[in-house]
C-alpha cells in the first residue's frame, strides 16, 4: 500500500537538520525577497506613525477596517497550531507527527503578525503599552471593561503558552544539534537544550510536559478568539456585529483558515527543503479529511449567520444582506469568498487523488485562506458602512496603498520568521520521526502485508 | 467661602424639531468656539470632516411632493454610554454632572468608541489640525487644540458650564437657568435648541423634558443608551389632514 524507504537513525539527523546545518541557496533567494517586502511594510509603518492615519481609507462610519481584517485572519492562522498539534497528540494520531512543529511555528508567528495589527491601527500607536497595566506614573490602570485590553492579555497568554509548547517539544533536537555544531552556535544550543542526554525519564517528562501543555493550551485556543469576536460582537453601536453566534463561529472559521494554512506551509517546506520522505502522501490525505469536517462545520455556522440576519428582517441586518448580495463590488467580493472558501475545493476533497496530490492540495489550500480574508473583510466592514439607521451618516470604503502594503508586508513576514526559525532549529521533531519509525510494524490482512502503527495501552 | 465641588446639575439639551429650520448656525457657532478644524470640500467627500453638531437632511416623499426634514445631531450624552466601557485607558467617562467627558490626552486612537456609538456623534483626528494664517488669532483660548490620532466630539460646551460654576462659586450662589448656554444654542435664531439642569424641575429643559411631554422621543431609544438629548417630534399639519381624510 504504502511504499517508503526505511531510514537509519543517522539519516534522519542528517535530513531533518538540513536547514540548520547546510542551507539550500533557494533559502537565501526566498529570504532576501519577503525581508523586502518586510522592509517596504516597515517605511508603510514608519510614514503612518509620521504623518498619520489620515493615509489610510478610513473614514467616519468605517473607523475599522484592512488592519484589523488581518488581525481576525492571522488570529485564524494561529489556531492551527494548538488545533493540529494538542488535540491530535492528545488523541495520538499519527499523521499529526511531520506537521506538528510547522503548525507550532505558524500560530507562533502568527499570532505575533495579529498581535501587531491593532497597534498599527492605533492613532497613536507609540502610546500602545498604555493599554497594559504598567504606566503608574500615570496613575490610571488601563479599563478591565474593555475589549481592547481583554484582547491583548489573551493574545499574549497564547502566544506565550505556544512559545512554551514549541520549546518543551525542541529540546531534544536542540540537544542534536548541540552534538553537531561547534564554537559559539555549540554554546547557544548547549544552552538551550538544557541538559538534555536523552535518557528515558527525560524523555518520559518531556512527553508529559507535552500532554499537560496541550490540555492546558486548549481552553486558550478556544477562548482567544472568542474573545477577538467579542471586539465585534459586543457592541450595541454595529447592529450586523451584535450577534450571539460570533464566538463558534470565529472559532470555526479559524480552524477551517489555520488548518489549511498548516497544509500550504508542510507543501512548501517539502518542496522548499526537500522532506520527500517525511510529508508523506498519506499526511496530507488525513489532514484533508480532517479540513473537510472542518469546512462542512464552518459552512452551516456561515448559514445560521446569514440565515439569523434575513430571519428576524430588521432593517439594519437587512441591508448588510442588501450590500453582499446586490452591490458592486460587494456581489462580486461575495461570490469569490463563496466559491473560494466552500464551493471549489470542498467537493474536491471528496477525490482521494485531489486529497493525495500535492499541488492540488495547495492550490485548494491557498483558495481557502483567499475566501476566508475576504469572509473577515465581509463581515467587519459592510456593517459599518451601513452600521446607523440614519441614513446621512452612512459611507464607503476603499483601502489606500498604504494599507495594501502593510497587509502584503504581514505575510511577507510571518514567511520570513519561518524561514529564520528553519534556519535555526528543525521544523519536523526529530524524535517524533524516529518514534514514528520504531511504532511503525508490518501486519498481514489476508493476502497483504499493510504497515501499521502499534502501541501499547 | 467654600469651593464647592459638588453641583446637583445635568446638563441636558432638548431640540425641538418642530422649530428647526435647517439654517447651519448652530454648526458655524460650535466650529468657532470648540476649535474644531475647517472642513473643506474634498474632506467632506472623503467623509472625514469634523461636526460636533450637524444637521441630518432627510427627503420625505416623492417629486414634486418633496419635504425636506431635519435633524439636529450632537453627541447625546448617553447615561448609559456604549462609548466609555469600550475605551481601554479611561479617555472617555461619565462624570457626575451627566456629561460624556473626552480626556484627550488619555486618548490612544483605538477608534472602539466611535464603531459603538450608534449616532456616529464621535470624530476623529486623521490628520494635524492646520487653521489658516488669518484664522490664527481666532482659535478660543479657553478650548484644547487637538492633535492628531485622537477622539473629539461634542462636550456641551464644557468650558461655559465651568466659567458659569466659577462665577457662581464667587458669587455664592446656585448656576441661574438660561445664565450660559453652549455655542450652538446661544446661536439658534428659532430657539429649536434649549439647554439646562434637568435636575432642576422648575428649569426650562426639565419642563420640556416631562416624560408626558406628547412629542417626546430619544433617539434609537431601543438601545437603552438613556441619551441625555431629548427631542420633541415635528407637528406636521398636512399629515393630520391627510390622516383625517383618510386619503391614503
Amino acid at each position: 500500500m504504502q511504499d517508503r524507504r526505511t531510514l537509519t537513525d543517522i539519516q534522519v539527523n542528517e535530513t531533518l537538520t538540513n536547514t540548520v546545518l547546510k542551507t539550500p541557496l533557494l533559502w537565501y533567494v526566498i529570504l532576501a525577497f519577503m525581508g523586502g517586502i518586510v522592509m517596504l511594510g516597515v517605511v508603510a509603518v514608519g510614514l503612518l506613525v509620521n504623518m498619520g492615519q489620515g493615509l489610510n481609507g478610513y473614514n467616519r462610519p468605517v473607523m475599522w477596517a484592512f488592519f484589523l481584517t488581518n488581525m481576525v485572519f492571522w488570529i485564524g492562522i494561529s489556531h492551527a497550531g494548538v488545533m493540529l498539534s494538542a488535540i491530535l497528540r492528545l488523541a495520538q494520531a499519527e499523521f499529526r507527527r511531520p506537521a506538528t512543529r510547522a503548525a507550532e511555528v505558524l500560530t507562533v508567528f502568527a499570532l505575533a503578525t495579529a498581535g501587531l495589527m491593532p497597534i498599527v491601527h492605533l492613532g497613536r500607536l507609540w502610546r500602545a503599552y498604555w493599554i497594559f497595566p504598567y504606566d503608574f506614573s500615570r496613575g490610571i490602570w488601563p479599563d478591565v471593561r474593555s475589549q481592547a485590553v481583554w484582547d491583548p492579555h489573551a493574545i499574549s497568554t497564547y502566544l506565550i503558552g505556544s512559545s512554551l509548547f514549541i520549546f518543551v517539544a525542541l529540546i531534544p533536537d536542540l540537544a542534536v544539534l548541540r552534538d553537531r555544531t561547534t564554537g559559539i552556535v555549540h554554546s547557544i544550543y548547549t544552552m538551550l537544550a538544557m541538559g538534555w542526554r536523552g535518557t528515558v525519564r527525560q524523555w518520559r517528562l518531556q512527553a508529559i510536559a507535552g500532554i499537560i501543555l496541550s490540555a492546558l493550551l486548549l481552553p486558550v485556543f478556544v477562548s482567544v478568539h472568542s474573545i477577538v469576536s467579542w471586539d465585534f460582537s459586543m457592541l450595541v453601536g454595529v447592529p450586523s456585529w451584535h450577534t450571539t453566534i460570533f464566538a463558534p463561529y470565529f472559532v470555526i472559521g479559524a480552524v477551517h483558515s489555520g488548518v489549511a494554512g498548516v497544509i500550504t506551509v508542510l507543501v512548501l517546506m517539502r518542496w522548499l527543503f526537500g522532506w520527500h520522505d517525511y510529508i508523506r502522501r498519506e499526511h496530507i490525505d488525513s489532514l484533508a479529511r480532517l479540513l473537510f469536517v472542518v469546512a462542512l462545520a464552518w459552512f452551516f455556522f456561515f448559514m445560521l449567520e446569514f440565515m439569523f440576519g434575513l430571519y428576524h428582517q430588521e432593517g439594519t441586518e437587512m441591508v448588510v444582506r442588501e450590500l453582499w448580495l446586490f452591490h458592486a463590488p460587494w456581489n462580486a467580493i461575495f461570490v469569490i469568498f463563496i466559491l473560494t472558501a466552500f464551493v471549489i475545493p470542498v467537493p474536491l476533497w471528496l477525490f482521494r487523488s485531489v486529497r493525495r496530490s500535492f499541488p492540488l492540495m495547495f492550490f485548494t489550500t491557498i483558495l481557502v485562506n483567499v475566501g476566508m480574508w475576504l469572509e473577515r473583510f465581509l463581515l467587519i466592514i459592510p456593517g459599518l458602512e451601513r452600521k446607523h439607521p440614519f441614513t446621512f451618516s452612512w459611507g464607503e470604503y476603499a483601502p489606500s496603498i498604504f494599507e495594501i502594503t502593510i497587509i502584503t508586508a504581514t505575510f511577507a513576514l510571518v514567511a520570513t520568521m519561518i524561514l529564520l526559525f528553519a534556519r535555526a532549529f528543525p521544523l519536523i521533531p526529530l524524535g517524533d520521526a524516529k518514534e514514528a519509525r520504531v511504532l511503525r510494524d508490518e501486519i498481514r490482512i489476508g493476502r497483504r502485508t499493510v504497515q501499521a502503527v502499534l502501541r501499547e495501552e | 467661602m467654600t469651593v464647592r465641588t459638588e453641583w446637583d446639575h445635568k446638563w441636558s439639551m432638548v431640540v425641538d424639531i418642530d422649530r428647526c429650520t435647517g439654517c447651519q448656525a448652530c454648526v458655524v457657532a460650535c466650529q468657532a468656539e470648540n476649535n474644531v478644524p475647517i472642513n473643506t470640500e474634498d474632506i467632506f467627500k472623503q467623509s472625514r470632516a469634523i461636526e460636533w453638531i450637524r444637521i441630518e437632511r432627510y427627503w420625505e416623499g416623492e417629486f414634486p411632493d418633496v419635504k425636506a426634514r431635519y435633524l439636529p445631531a450632537m453627541c447625546q450624552h448617553c447615561g448609559n454610554a456604549p462609548c466609555e466601557p469600550v475605551c481601554p485607558v479611561y479617555a472617555t467617562y461619565h462624570n457626575d454632572e451627566g456629561l460624556n467627558v473626552q480626556v484627550y490626552n488619555r486618548c490612544i486612537g483605538t477608534r472602539f468608541c466611535a464603531n459603538n456609538c450608534p449616532f456616529e456623534m464621535r470624530f476623529f483626528n486623521w490628520w494635524q489640525p492646520v487653521w489658516p494664517e488669518s484664522l490664527r488669532n481666532q482659535l478660543n483660548p479657553d478650548v484644547t487644540v487637538r492633535n492628531r490620532g485622537i477622539m473629539e466630539k461634542c462636550t456641551f460646551c464644557v468650558q461655559r458650564i465651568r466659567r458659569a460654576e466659577r462665577t457662581a462659586i464667587q458669587e455664592e450662589r446656585d448656576v441661574k437657568d438660561g445664565e450660559f448656554a453652549p455655542a450652538c444654542v446661544q446661536a439658534c435664531p428659532t430657539g429649536t435648541l434649549v439647554f439646562g439642569n434637568s435636575n432642576d424641575p422648575n428649569s426650562r429643559v426639565a419642563q420640556l423634558m416631562k416624560s408626558d411631554h406628547p412629542r417626546r422621543y430619544r433617539l434609537l431609544e431601543h438601545l437603552g443608551t438613556e441619551p441625555n438629548v431629548v427631542y420633541l417630534k415635528k407637528v406636521d399639519p398636512y399629515l393630520k389632514e391627510e390622516a383625517h381624510n383618510g386619503s391614503h
